[in-house]
């Protein structure tokens, strides 16, 4: 099987991209009235600016105007910064070709974005209940957190999962939690995101068998499964298995999907967890877009044809605090995903150029230190979330520095979304910022340093020689302790923690958890394994082993396995001997 | 500072609070095989702290059983990885398993990263493998003689077998393989230019030349080169001549042939009567290099304590006097 | 800063060893990774451990490597459940001198006991590098075995 990024037929394409003699500079001569503006801002910063600057100097050196990325920020744009640029190759209309401006013709007068909040703790009763509570506030779609054991595919009374029950996400260790976390809830007609990877496949099992015990085909079936393999190596490190039999599973779950599960997204190709690592942004939006070209590449190699599965491929960026590089970044996204999927796999359903996104604020950039300034910095990034066409939305609540949400921090994060939706009136025209000097021309950088990473993975050879050579750990290392450097010495301000810092007890209620509820586990799962149908129970391992043995989609042994209440962790290990185990990457 | 600390033997009383200690019980409980006390005894070699001389003392009668495997070659060659499957092999076989992993010091800040990339593959439960990681501390941190310290706990801890593991760090990674019985030169295909991975002098010290990630393209172009270079070297008749061994470590391919060389350098060197001989080299270097440092450090002491140093330079500086002629003045010092 | 200095230093100070480990079952190890660099910048010779590791394998590593310090990094909130056990660990080795401090996220109402178990230091988000180095350099108590011979 071939795992490359090469694009055949894209020299032209980047070659249009790179010809640019600055850094800052797009490409091609100045013509015209963009080259009268660039003869009038020479003049305007050797006279008006210079004047000016002697009487109100700058906050300091260019260094002092850089992203939260460190990427420089020009004083001011104008039409000279935007050489070459053509509104219909580069634009376009929204729902339409590339695509820069959103996938839908009339984005978010029509409808919203979905809001969705990542939700899950303690047993499959309190997280079942957090469901509940959400729906009835007004929130569109379900996401689902899991618990660490669950995120290894582990059971909760293996050792290794000592205190970890419950504690960041919600336990699941067979299809009887995963019936009891949906008890009640119309999962016909309510979409379910599941934030797994490793076991991905084994857990959408369980979703799939709870549905079926329900009444409910498969095929009434919509929402997510995170899904995305590479990502965890580069990362987030919740893989499990070596990349090849991850990645096998990951394509078989999109050939099934694609046959069985028209209104499931498979994967969502995240670059979330990318950025939490301490990245970039130009690093979550290249590593990020080279991951699902990757999956592409592996499904077409499968012999699926390119529009079968990719209008079904999602993905999932982080809302950092830097407002404009964030909404670049998510215009350039949908810009070079619909030109690589379009030129370089010869798409033709408009559907499959869409890149539809699921935004999430950005974790790491909330503060233990005075908590409730954490609702300011999430609204930032929503609204930069949503300005950059987002087609669904989590916001965190302000206590997740120091724990699972509260049920009032959790409301106050979705009346956030609520207030950005229907008081702040950005959702009344499409794509508000298109056409900026300043925006376009970020764009186009973010996209120019972007192809500049798919080049440096190219020579390794693609995507999973670049992981085994350890090359985006690496990067993401350095870049993550980069940043760290400028916050401690205070280069980069962070509000509470080198700047406006005060002293005061925290008071933010902290959820509380049944301190019991590891142990009630442990007994459910001692009364599932003395009660369930022992020879269904067999034979049912007995055929996802040999299923994984050999080429056939692994999915049908994987649901009877679930009916069958193989647990978690039994059907992992099954994989586990057949695939092996990968090992965790210590590159500091 | 510390003065003339070498000079005052003895039985230090070693302080390890709350687990007071001397060298002499810490050396009873290491010939027991605890190894909380190979542990403190290796901070003691390697640091040479007071009670180093007491340790290697009472040690060196208790040493000399293990066979010691130097693994070397360039970064990303797999070296943990075949060191690891290399411990399997010999686990399984029932053999005890000490590890040396040496990782560069920073020349910068003076601290490093010990990747500690053996332990993490999951033997720490094991009490038959030992692993101590060492930084290189540069040039003036005598790290073959540290190494060969610690190696020599391992070795009165009862270790069978002692594996050497280094990061290539040039001139440091040749004085390193010099240390071992058997040294395994580690070599991949497609690391770039294959003269370049062949440091000079790096092939001279290879006993068993390993082509590991065999399965990659260019395994045999460069089995090929090697053999070519291997015989432009002299080659005596009837001397050892390196075995090229494919592996692919992270598949456990080629494992068995690997440790089965290893085995027949072992046999060759015993049945040769060429162990002693090799090994009396090995301390004949050592004894020298380890003259050379202390001498080095006592001169450096004098010179910095009495201001000596300093008043040399500036005569320097001032053209009074030249190099060669202070080194000149220096080394008869030492003389009388 | 003179050229002999850095030298001069290696004879004579002791390199701090600090071994950084990773309990429970979290992958997250931005923070660990970037003070395993931070301590490594301040000059110390820094072991990580890589991820998931179980209290004896902590222990056992504590004891091979014997480090002045092992700092705790822990997200997944098992804490109260794993610490009590890394400590037992540790002092089955005899280790009960060397350094043991946490960082991750970690409630301010669990920080008392954790601090009863003999955690000396608990660090949150927000501290900087400079805070955990200092601490590190001021807590240690050197090996015992005294001077450089």
């Amino acid at each position: 099987m071939v795992d490359t990024v090469s694009r055949p037929d894209s020299k032209g394409i980047r070659a249009q991209y790179r010809n640019g003699a600055g850094r800052r500079v797009h490409n091609g001569e100045l013509t015209g009235p963009q080259k009268k503006t660039g003869s009038e801002r020479k003049r305007w910063e050797e006279t008006v600016v210079a004047k000016s600057l002697t009487r109100l100097p700058e906050r300091g050196g260019p260094e002092a105007f850089t992203t939260i990325s460190d990427e420089q920020v020009n004083r001011l744009y104008t039409p000279a910064d935007l050489a070459g640029f053509d509104y219909e190759r580069d634009l376009g209309f929204p729902g339409e070709y590339p695509f820069t401006r959103g996938v839908h013709p009339t984005m978010y007068r029509s409808r919203y974005w979905t809001m969705r909040m990542f939700a899950g703790f303690g047993s499959a009763e309190d997280t079942n209940a957090r469901f509940r509570y959400l729906l009835e506030h007004g929130e569109t779609g379900l996401s689902t957190a899991f618990d660490f054991p669950t995120l290894y595919g582990v059971d909760a009374d293996d050792p290794i999962a000592l205190g970890e029950f419950g504690k960041v996400g919600v336990g699941v260790s067979s299809l009887a939690d995963m019936e009891v976390l949906f008890d009640g809830i119309p999962i016909d007609q309510v979409t379910t995101s599941m934030t797994i990877n490793g076991p991905a496949a084994i857990v959408w099992a369980f979703y799939i068998a709870a549905a079926e015990n329900r009444g409910i085909p498969r095929s009434a079936l919509g929402g997510t499964t995170q899904n995305d393999i590479l990502k965890e190596y580069i990362a987030q490190n919740t893989f499990i298995f070596p990349p090849e039999p991850s990645m096998r599973l990951v394509v078989d779950t999109i050939e099934f999907a694609t046959k069985e599960m028209p209104k499931w997204n498979p994967v969502s190709i995240s670059g979330y967890h990318i950025r939490e690592a301490g990245s970039t942004a130009v690093q979550e939006l290249a590593f990020t877009l080279a991951d699902g070209l990757t999956y592409v590449q592996w499904c077409v190699d499968r012999g699926m044809d390119v529009d079968d599965f990719a209008p079904r491929l999602s993905y999932f960026f982080n809302a950092h605090n830097d407002f404009f590089e964030e909404i670049a970044k998510y215009r350039a996204a949908r810009r070079i995903w619909a030109r690589e999927l379009k030129e370089r796999f010869g798409a033709k359903n408009d559907r499959s150029l869409w890149l539809r996104f699921h935004t999430q604020t950005a974790g790491c950039s909330l503060t233990a230190q005075q908590p409730e300034i954490n609702i300011v910095r999430t609204t930032i990034q929503a609204l930069a979330g949503v300005l950059g066409g987002t087609q669904s939305l989590h916001t965190n609540s302000m206590d997740e520095a120091l724990a699972l949400p509260s049920d009032k921090a959790v409301r106050i994060a979705l009346r956030t979304q609520q207030i950005i939706a229907e008081e702040s009136g950005v959702t009344n025209t499409v794509d508000p910022l298109g056409g900026s000097y300043f925006v376009e021309a970020f764009t186009n950088e973010m996209e120019r340093q972007c192809y500049d990473y798919f080049d440096r993975i190219e020579e390794y050879g693609g995507v999973i020689p670049a992981i085994k050579a350890h090359f985006f750990q690496s990067e993401i290392a350095r870049a993550s302790y980069a940043y760290q450097g400028e916050i401690d010495e205070g280069r980069k301000t962070m509000v509470g923690v080198n700047k406006y810092v005060i002293e005061e007890p925290v008071e933010i209620p902290i959820l509380e958890m049944d301190p019991k509820g590891e142990e009630k586990q442990r007994a459910k799962m001692a009364r599932l394994r003395a009660e369930r149908d022992q020879e269904r129970w067999g034979a049912a391992l007995e055929k996802v082993r040999q299923t994984a043995m050999g080429n056939e989609n692994i999915m049908p042994a994987l649901i009877e396995a679930a009916h069958a209440y193989a647990t978690l962790g039994e059907i992992s290990n099954v994989l586990k001997s057949v695939f092996g185990v990968q090992q965790f990457s210590n590159v500091v | 500072m510390p003065t003339h600390a070498e000079e005052t033997e003895g039985t230090a009383d070693v302080k390890l609070s709350p687990r007071h200690s001397t060298i002499e019980t810490l050396v009873g409980r290491l010939l027991e095989g605890d190894r909380g006390a190979a542990s403190r005894l290796m901070t003691v070699v390697e640091n040479r702290q007071t009670g180093y001389r007491e340790t290697l003392r009472l040690v060196t009668k208790h040493t000399g059983k293990a066979h010691i495997i130097g693994v070397t070659g360039s970064p990303g060659a797999g070296k943990s990885t075949l060191v690891n499957e290399l411990i399997k092999h010999y686990r399984g076989l029932g053999k005890t398993v000490g590890v040396v992993a040496i990782d560069p010091t920073s020349a910068l800040s003076g601290g490093a990263l010990l990747g500690d990339r053996v332990r993490m593959l999951g033997f720490t439960s094991d009490p038959g493998v030992f692993i101590r990681s060492m930084a290189s501390r540069g040039q003036l941190g005598g790290l073959a003689a540290a190494t060969v310290d610690v190696a020599r706990i391992l070795d009165a801890l009862g270790r069978d077998i002692i594996i050497i593991e280094t990061v290539g760090v040039g001139q440091d990674e040749i004085s390193i393989a010099g240390l071992a019985d058997t040294t395994l030169l580690v070599e991949v295909p497609g690391m770039g230019d294959d003269v370049q991975a062949l440091k000079a002098g790096v092939l001279e010290v290879a006993d068993v030349l390993v082509i590991n990630k065999a399965d990659h393209e260019g395994a045999n172009r460069l089995a090929n080169y090697i053999k070519t270079t291997m015989r432009l070297l002299p080659h005596p008749e009837g001397v050892w001549l390196p075995p090229i061994v494919k592996t692919v470590a992270s598949e456990a391919v080629g494992i068995d042939e690997l440790a089965d060389a290893i085995e027949k350098h072992r046999t060759y060197l015993v049945e040769r009567e060429l162990l002693e001989k090799d090994r009396k080299e090995r301390l004949r270097v050592e004894v020298l290099d380890r003259t050379r440092d202390l001498i080095l450090k006592r001169l450096m002491r004098n010179l910095e304590s009495s201001g000596k140093l300093d008043q040399l330079l500036d005569d320097l500086i001032l053209h009074k006097t030249d190099p060669a002629t202070v080194s000149h003045e220096l080394a008869d010092g030492i003389e009388s | 800063m003179v050229a002999k200095s850095p030298q001069k230093q290696e004879q004579t100070e002791r390199k701090i060893r600090v071994l950084i480990a990773k309990p429970g079952l979290d992958g997250h190890d931005r923070g660990a990774k970037i003070i395993a660099r931070a301590l490594r910048d301040a000059g110390m010779e820094v072991i990580y451990t890589g991820l998931h590791q179980t209290p004896e394998m902590i222990a056992e590593a504590a004891l091979q490597e014997d480090v002045d310090a092992v700092g705790l990094s822990i997200l997944s909130g098992a804490h109260m459940a794993l610490f009590p056990r890394i400590i037992g660990e540790l002092h089955r080795r005899g280790l009960d001198d060397v350094l043991v401090y946490a960082g991750g996220i970690i409630p301010d109402n669990d920080i008392p006991a954790i601090k009863e178990m003999g955690i000396a230091g608990v660090f949150g988000p927000g501290t900087t590098m400079e805070e955990t180095v200092e601490f590190v350099r001021s807590h240690v108590t050197p090996r015992g075995v005294g001077e450089e011979e």
